[in-house]
């Protein structure tokens, strides 16, 4: 998939990678010793986080998990 | 008014599978209109639960009937967002999703959780949720009707596409019968929910020429009420 900042697509890419094989190989298996992606990640973010800005899409001032709390069922 | 959803799923692939797919879900055949996606934050809690935020840019196919209605100006791709908690102690996955662009008009949050199922450990279920609102006065009813006819096709979408990447990563064909049923039915689902829409919008078209100019009133004109509903049903394929 791409990135929604066109030139942060490679950035995105690699991570990725990286991040699957944490996930599947040492996360998922409670092996808690450490992240190897922690760098790759920061120049991911830069990117994106840039980005987004320039795009001026409205990611900020919501809470995480937050449209779902207290929600009824009607 | 909110329009409430609920329905249980069930992957035949046990929940590790479910949760390495879930991170590779895109693109697959089923969300060809999903045009870019993004981890934006991620972290691994003091109780080593791993918490992301994924923001997608998606885009939607208009019918011919409804280009008519479309205003120029209206964006042609929607922003959403989703937020999970995966629990690798518990092996819980927690998911909610809501579109964060043109929330004014419509709004659809789903929230989804993923457990092993207790009947059978290698099998996992899903459970999910929808609530649809609109805050368009005179139209919210309808909108939020039709909002949940499209929703319910989207859920066979994201389970066909969902199960494709399993597929995918052990390596082996998906299954052509139960690729087949899911296409049929999406596609009997989306013709009704077509159906539905031009039948709104004639409906509305209608109203010009009978409504009685009342100064009470603040209804929205019929042209201008179909500009805004047309683009909703763009929206319902959020989260597809």
């Amino acid at each position: 998939m791409n990135s929604v900042g066109e030139a942060c697509t490679d950035l995105k890419r690699e991570y990725d990678q990286c991040f699957n094989r944490w996930f599947a190989e040492k996360f998922l298996k409670g092996d808690r010793s450490g992240d190897p992606c922690t760098e790759t990640f920061r120049k991911y973010q830069g990117c994106v986080q840039k980005a987004i800005r320039e795009k001026d899409i409205p990611i900020d001032g919501v809470d995480f998990m937050g449209p779902n709390k207290d929600k009824p069922e009607t | 008014m909110v329009k409430y959803f609920c329905c249980a799923g069930l992957l035949k692939s046990n929940w590790d599978q479910v949760c390495v797919a879930f991170w590779q879900r895109y693109p697959n055949p089923y969300s060809n209109h999903v045009l870019t996606e993004d981890i934006i934050f991620r972290e691994v809690t003091p109780t080593n639960c791993l918490i992301s935020r994924r923001l997608l840019t998606k885009t939607s196919r208009a019918p011919r009937w409804m280009e008519r209605y479309l205003p120029k100006h209206m964006a042609s791709s929607a922003y959403i967002i989703e937020d999970s908690i995966v629990d690798p102690l518990k092996r819980t996955m927690t998911t909610l999703t809501w579109n964060i662009s043109h929330a004014r008009l419509m709004s659809v949050e789903e929230r989804c959780e993923y457990q092993i199922n207790p009947d059978n450990s290698s099998w996992t279920q899903i459970k999910r949720e929808a609530w649809i609102s609109s805050n368009i006065y005179g139209l919210s009813r309808a909108i939020q009707e039709f909002g949940l006819a499209r929703f319910k096709n989207s859920v066979t979408k994201t389970m066909k596409g969902f199960e494709y990447h399993w597929w995918c990563i052990v390596g082996e064909t998906p299954s052509r019968t139960l690729a087949e049923t899911a296409t049929e039915r999406a596609r009997e689902t989306a013709l009704a929910a077509k159906e539905k829409a031009k039948d709104l919008a004639s409906q509305a078209h209608k109203k010009q020429y009978l409504l009685q100019p009342n100064p009470q009133l603040s209804l929205l004109p019929a042209q201008a009420a179909l500009q805004l509903l047309c683009p909703l049903i763009l929206l319902l394929q959020l989260l597809k």
